[in-house]
């Protein structure tokens, strides 16, 4: 066996049966994670990379089912836990912070009730000890006056102390994964500031991983050593931060880079990516993108693309590598 | 004919709020002056809270001004004449959800505004004016008899944008149209105001707080904080040199999609939250989050003054 990922996602496969049909959400994604990587998994909404990082932590709607694939947690199966494991796995070994901060957080109860419940949980700490846990994590996210916190109700905070609030609780254990979905977009930009701030300082003081679940590829780009791009339930693209936005291969990556305002020229006409996200309903039998792309070709309606190796940190599902791969080996013919 | 296409005069806008026994005003838009001129684009930006939506809710007197004058094309825009006035003014709203009637079709959603202001004579064309706005738009004829659910986001906010533009408009408030879409979609929606603009020399106010797209789009840019705008200049001359304190910190804390660009940027970090608007902070309301806050900007609150090249800005301190 090769070297022991933290992480590492084979083959997943998640749909959803609803009334309409079975709706194929994430459609056979695989990634490792490494202890102390930043990783960011950026896609339209829909493109399935919420329903990925729930997966991992087995959250998903009634609805909601893992057809397929792997899920390794230091080389153990998660599929073989049972629930009763599970439970444990969620906050001792892996958090989540959703991005609604407001509907994440029990309103009817206080900040130190609800944290506390997670430390009880997760820990052996009990009573006044747990309280000053408690009190020394809203201490750890920055939180001002914690002693005072801890009596007040979810209502009584801003979003941007909630989110501080729900990070405190997801780091109660000091887990070994944080997943962050859209953790910042409810917030404004200063607060987000703070946010992100935030997560890089403790990420880098207690050296966990965290999966970043996002749309914004500013924050993509500030945060992530390593990026997955995912389109349709699958990826499209992945590689170090560096490969993914200055030498993007797969042409919705492309697109998405050219749909934003350039930063070194503002005035820049955009380009639009055309057509509107699929019908996950109704998958295309080729590539996904397919239907929106400028270079589409006959094979790419046809037969998904493989992956397929650009150099060491960059690995990209797009026919038109395999193209260009063919004509350079025509040319030195 | 000036350049001058809309001038905003010492506007304010308070809310009555219910505190304890006691009503108090929220100083919701609290004495803010601009100009926006012809076939201009402002891009109005500001942290949730600050006031920028009413700003354009007052203009077009959806909420009755507390004080202060708009003047439309050198006429005063008042509650008796805004019917009237709406002809030349319109607005394309944030939730492509919920302002679009969800029991018209796209044709009666399009066409109310031609009827409000009776600028079609026969049914022929009203039919006609009504396609030639949606393929303005980017929508099919065939789209005409459909009702508003059956459309995506993006699609949905050309809706809304054609009805703005059906009565022919000098000027349109928009805010954060395209807040709510999904970046590709963006990008579509970016692009045909950028167009119509250039075909239909119409100006814009354009409320957002992705600054990014602010800054892609406008021609000028205001900076609101808490009721009050803070400073005001050109696009790239706001973006290259921040004078204000607020704007300073507001620009560097936007995350840039280019990674050696943002990770070597230093992020001027904000200590803690904007201040509650029933609670201001006496003088200058970011004083409680500045670094260069002195005893003064507790005393007296800053004027917008001009710091050449129409930069305006409202600080003591710089």
């Amino acid at each position: 066996m090769s070297e022991q990922h933290l992480l590492s996602v084979q083959d997943l496969h998640t749909s959803f049966f609803t009334d309409a049909g079975e709706v194929q959400a994430v459609n056979g994604v695989s990634f490792n994670l490494d202890p102390g990587e930043i990783l960011g998994i950026v896609g339209e909404s829909g493109s399935g990379k919420s329903v990925s990082a729930y997966s991992i932590m087995r959250i998903l709607a009634d609805t909601g089912r893992v057809v397929g694939g792997k899920i390794l947690f230091k080389g153990e199966d998660l599929s073989t836990w049972s629930e009763t494991q599970m439970r444990s796995f969620r906050g001792k070994n892996c958090s989540i912070i959703f991005q609604d901060p407001m509907t994440s957080l029990n309103p009817v109860f206080t900040i130190g009730n609800q944290m506390k419940e997670a430390v009880v949980l997760h820990t052996d700490k009990r009573g006044a000890i747990a309280d000053d846990r408690v009190v020394e994590l809203l201490e750890l996210v920055g939180i001002n006056e914690p002693k005072k916190r801890v009596k007040q109700y979810p209502f009584e905070l801003s979003g941007g102390m909630r989110q501080r609030v729900m990070i405190a609780m997801a780091l109660a254990c000091e887990p070994d994964i944080l997943i962050a979905d859209e953790p910042t977009t409810a917030l404004d930009v200063t607060i987000q500031a703070q946010i992100l701030e935030l997560i890089q300082s403790l990420q880098k003081k207690m050296g966990m991983a965290v999966i970043l679940v996002t749309h914004d590829l500013g924050v993509i780009a500030d945060m992530c050593d390593n990026i997955v791009v995912m389109y349709g339930g699958r990826i499209c693209e992945r590689g170090t931060a560096h490969e993914i936005f200055y030498n993007p291969r797969h042409e919705y990556t492309k697109g998405l880079l050219r749909s934003i305002p350039n930063v070194n020229n503002m005035k820049k006409k955009l380009v639009p990516i055309s057509g509107t996200p699929i019908n996950m309903l109704n998958l295309p039998k080729g590539c996904a993108f397919c239907a929106r792309c400028d270079a589409a070709m006959k094979i790419c309606l046809s037969t998904p693309p493989e992956e397929l190796s650009i150099n060491e940190n960059h690995r990209a599902a797009c026919w038109m590598n395999v193209k260009e791969l063919y004509e350079t080996e025509e040319a030195a013919q | 004919m000036s350049d001058v296409l809309l001038e905003v005069r010492n506007l304010k806008q308070y809310f009555p709020v219910k505190s304890g026994f006691k009503t108090v005003p929220l100083k919701a838009v609290d004495d803010v002056s601009f100009t926006v001129n012809r076939g201009e684009t402002l891009g109005l930006v500001g942290e949730s809270g600050c006031g920028k939506t009413t700003v354009g809710r007052t203009i077009l007197h959806l909420y009755e001004p507390t004080s202060g004058e708009i003047l439309f094309d050198g006429q005063p825009v008042t509650s008796g004449n805004i019917g009237h006035m709406r002809k030349q003014m319109q607005m394309v709203f944030q939730d492509p959800y919920s302002s679009l009637d969800p029991r018209m079709t796209v044709e009666d959603i399009i066409g109310e505004p031609l009827d409000v202001h009776h600028l079609c004579k026969s049914r022929k064309e009203r039919r006609e004016k009504i396609l030639e706005l949606m393929s303005f738009v980017g929508l099919n004829a065939e789209h005409a008899r459909r009702y508003a659910h059956e459309f995506s986001g993006g699609q949905r906010q050309r809706i809304g944008i054609a009805r703005a533009l059906a009565v022919d408009p000098k000027f349109i408030v928009c805010d954060e149209p395209v807040s709510a879409l999904d970046v590709s979609i963006q990008a579509q929606v970016i692009n045909m105001f950028e167009e119509l603009q250039e075909k239909l020399g119409v100006a814009y106010l354009f409320i957002a707080h992705d600054l990014l797209v602010v800054h892609h789009i406008s021609d000028r840019i205001a900076v609101m904080y808490l009721g009050k705008i803070v400073e005001i200049a050109d696009a790239d001359e706001l973006n290259e040199r921040p004078m204000h304190p607020y704007t300073e910190s507001l620009l560097s804390a936007v995350p840039i999609p280019d990674p050696d660009i943002t990770r070597s940027r230093k992020r001027i970090l904000l200590e803690g939250d904007v201040p509650s608007p029933l609670n201001m902070p006496t003088g200058c309301a970011f004083r409680t989050r500045c670094r260069f806050a002195t005893e003064q900007c507790g005393k007296e609150c800053p004027a917008l003054t001009d710091r050449g090249g129409g930069h305006f800005v409202a600080c003591w301190n710089k």
